[in-house]
């Protein structure tokens, strides 16, 4: 009995620890398994390819393509997210009056679904349908934004909803940490002759660190996760120009039946990943101590 | 001429006034100590000599110029915050080189300057450390140091010392005062703490309610408070505040049943005036009568040993009054017995308005 109370913590998060066991880490070694055999629509372990599939998918110009706009999209949504939260978010802190009807504005793209946006998107960025028609409407005909169907250009509409979704998020990130930060500290540095834009430059956003990992972290996977986005907004198009390795691996595990192949694409991901947060993370968190 | 003049300032936030007409002066080099009870406007006031804050009404006047107007980093003065207020992401070193590098001093003056008041207050060998990695006495001295480097004029500083342990606390108020007398610079430092005031300050200003109550050296407030706030506030145990009534020949004073004779230093009120009698715990002793000492017939009510005195608490005609009796005094719990009190520097106060009445 004194034994069982004992381990009374551990028997209690014993149900949900083999879940994610089985669901988490059980999926992703059966995904690296998968990856090495020829399986076409449905799992088969009884013929091995080795990392074959590996190489098929690293030389796929779709797959390249894939990755090409995961760096584009994955930068600028970060980048731009980070940005315009932060400037929306010292704006704010500026104790404006209306600032508790901005600040719900601004949170509210983040209560939509990536698939209302994408689609919400579609319509405004869609040349029949959109600004440019409405442009037309109101007299400038020479108005052109058709980003959406230019395959060199369509992956920066990606970029734009994304950002538009998730900017207002970002903003309520930092601007809890920016009232977190310790007015003495303001006012001593406008005692040490530091001006507005100075006080910024070299106190605040220094002192917002935490708050960029955690933003960082947020929106780095949210890109990595992205798929109904472009879903919604492009399905991949036009042609596969705006695919992105969440899709790539989508369209060949489940549309055209080489799991085998999806599966080699999701463990690149999973990698992908690794290298680009694991570093990040470690120097960040090391740097705290 | 005074350096720092502070004439007839108010503070009003929204409709409620939190200083109403101070006027402070002081010369180059004082230690001035603004003390009063929590939430009577001491930061509000010094944040207002800072440029902080703006003022609701008056003057504040450096070296006979108005500064009030003046942005913050224009007047000269540096201040240490009471949570220190170190820049988190700085070493300790740029702490301390900020105000430098925001003058536009070049790197060569900020380093030797940083190295110069970092070897005066013995922290050099923290330079490279994040405030983080600080005990709380060393961020202290990064904070004075920060406000060092710039050679300011005037020095503020919001109750330094009330996030270090008691040890810390005292060595930290003899380095202080150390650096004060060194340096002569100009300090006004606030604290609630009147042991601090009284062996820091060449000056102090006791402040309740907004107002200034009293201005002037330690030794003034001390023997000489201006009324019984003044009185109550400074000196630790408090002084004793006895209620009696000028007797018909207004050479006595009536307390219960005894007659205490009237105290040399005080302006007698008419025969009948209600009055309390301030005695401080320190004047009481027993043994022989001396010269000028009355002797007082009381009853011990609780005797608490303190190591070097003991306080003693006695009834004196049914009132509560403490004493300081050095240890070992021969006095027992619950029996009467007679104590002297020098009644020479003893004040008394109006019992309606509480204000000193001295010859
Ligand atoms: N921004 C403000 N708006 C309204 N009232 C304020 C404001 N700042 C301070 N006060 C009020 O002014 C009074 C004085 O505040 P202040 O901070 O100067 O007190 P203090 O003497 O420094 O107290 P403490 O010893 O606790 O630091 C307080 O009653 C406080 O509530
Ligand atoms: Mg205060």
């Amino acid at each position: 009995m004194r034994l069982l109370r004992n381990y009374v913590p551990q028997l209690t998060l014993l149900p949900s620890l083999i879940l994610v066991a089985i669901t988490v880490y059980g999926f992703i070694a059966l995904t690296m398994v998968l990856s090495l055999t020829r399986s076409k629509m449905l799992p088969r372990f009884d013929r091995w390819e080795g990392f074959s599939n590996y190489l098929k998918v690293w030389n796929h110009p779709r797959w390249e393509v894939a990755l090409e706009n995961f760096a584009i999209f994955g930068i600028l949504y970060i980048g731009g997210t980070l940005l315009i939260g932060l400037v929306l978010a010292i704006f704010l802190d500026q104790r404006i009056r209306i600032e508790g009807s901005l600040r719900t504005i601004y949170l509210y793209p983040m209560a939509l679904s990536f698939i209302v946006t994408g689609v919400a998107w579609q319509w405004i960025m869609s040349p029949d349908l959109g600004l440019e028609r409405a442009f037309h409407i109101w007299g400038w005909e020479s108005f052109r934004f058709d980003w959406i169907k230019q395959s060199d250009l369509a992956i920066y509409c990606v970029v734009i909803a994304g950002v538009w979704q998730a900017s207002g998020f970002v903003m309520a990130l930092f601007l809890a940490a920016l009232r977190g930060v310790n007015q003495e500290i303001l006012s001593a540095a406008r005692m040490d002759g530091a001006s507005g834009p100075s006080i910024y430059w070299h106190i605040i956003i220094p002192a917002l660190r935490p708050a960029f990992l955690t933003a960082i972290v947020v929106q780095g996977h949210l890109a990595i996760k992205s798929y109904d986005l472009v879903v919604a907004l492009t399905r991949g198009g036009p042609g596969f120009s705006t695919e992105l390795p969440s899709t790539f691996m989508y369209e060949f595990t489940f549309s055209r039946n080489e799991m085998a192949l999806g599966a080699s694409s999701a463990v690149m991901m999973l990698v992908l990943v690794m290298v680009l947060i694991v570093p990040y993370l470690y120097s960040e968190l090391r740097n705290e101590r | 001429m005074a350096q720092l003049t502070i004439d007839n300032v108010s503070k009003v936030f929204g409709s409620t006034s939190v200083l109403q007409d101070i006027s402070i002066e002081i010369d180059a080099g004082e230690f001035l100590v603004l003390v009063g009870p929590s939430g009577c406007g001491k930061s509000t006031l010094l944040n207002m000599v800072a440029g902080l804050l703006t003022i609701s009404g008056g003057q504040i006047r450096f070296d006979g110029d108005r500064i009030d107007n003046l942005e913050p980093k224009d007047r000269n003065i540096a201040m240490v915050f009471q949570s220190y207020a170190l820049y988190p992401a700085m070493s300790v070193e740029k702490n301390m080189a900020f105000p430098l590098r925001m003058a536009g001093f070049s790197k060569e003056d900020q380093t030797q300057k940083v190295q110069e008041v970092a070897d005066l207050l013995q922290i050099s060998h923290l330079l490279k450390r994040k405030p983080a990695a600080l005990s709380g006495g060393q961020r202290q001295r990064v904070a004075m140091g920060r406000a060092l480097v710039r050679d300011p004029k005037l020095f503020l500083f919001d109750e330094p010392l009330s996030n270090l342990d008691a040890k810390l606390r005292v060595d930290m108020r003899t380095e202080i005062k150390r650096l004060h007398q060194r340096l002569g610079t100009t300090i006004l430092y606030v604290t609630h703490d009147q042991v601090e005031a009284m062996t820091m300050a060449t000056r102090i200003a006791v402040m309740e309610g907004g107002i200034v109550q009293q201005f002037g050296t330690p030794a003034e407030i001390y023997d000489h408070p201006a009324n019984t706030f003044v009185a109550t506030f400074m000196g630790s145990p408090a002084m004793n505040l006895i209620d009696a009534v000028v007797s018909p020949d207004q050479q006595h004073l009536q307390i219960g049943a005894v007659n205490v004779p009237m105290p040399p230093g005080v302006k007698a009120p008419a025969a009948g005036t209600k009055v309390k009698l301030g005695l401080r715990p320190e004047w009481f002793g027993v043994g022989d009568k001396a010269e000028g000492t009355f002797d007082m017939p009381v009853r011990v009510d609780l005797i608490e040993p303190t190591g070097p005195d003991m306080y003693v608490s006695v009834k004196l005609d049914g009132q509560s009054v403490m004493t300081r009796l050095p240890a070992g005094s021969d006095v027992t719990q619950n029996s009467d017995c007679t104590l002297r009190v020098a009644l020479d520097k003893a004040p008394i106060f109006d019992a309606e308005t509480g204000l000193a009445l001295y010859a």
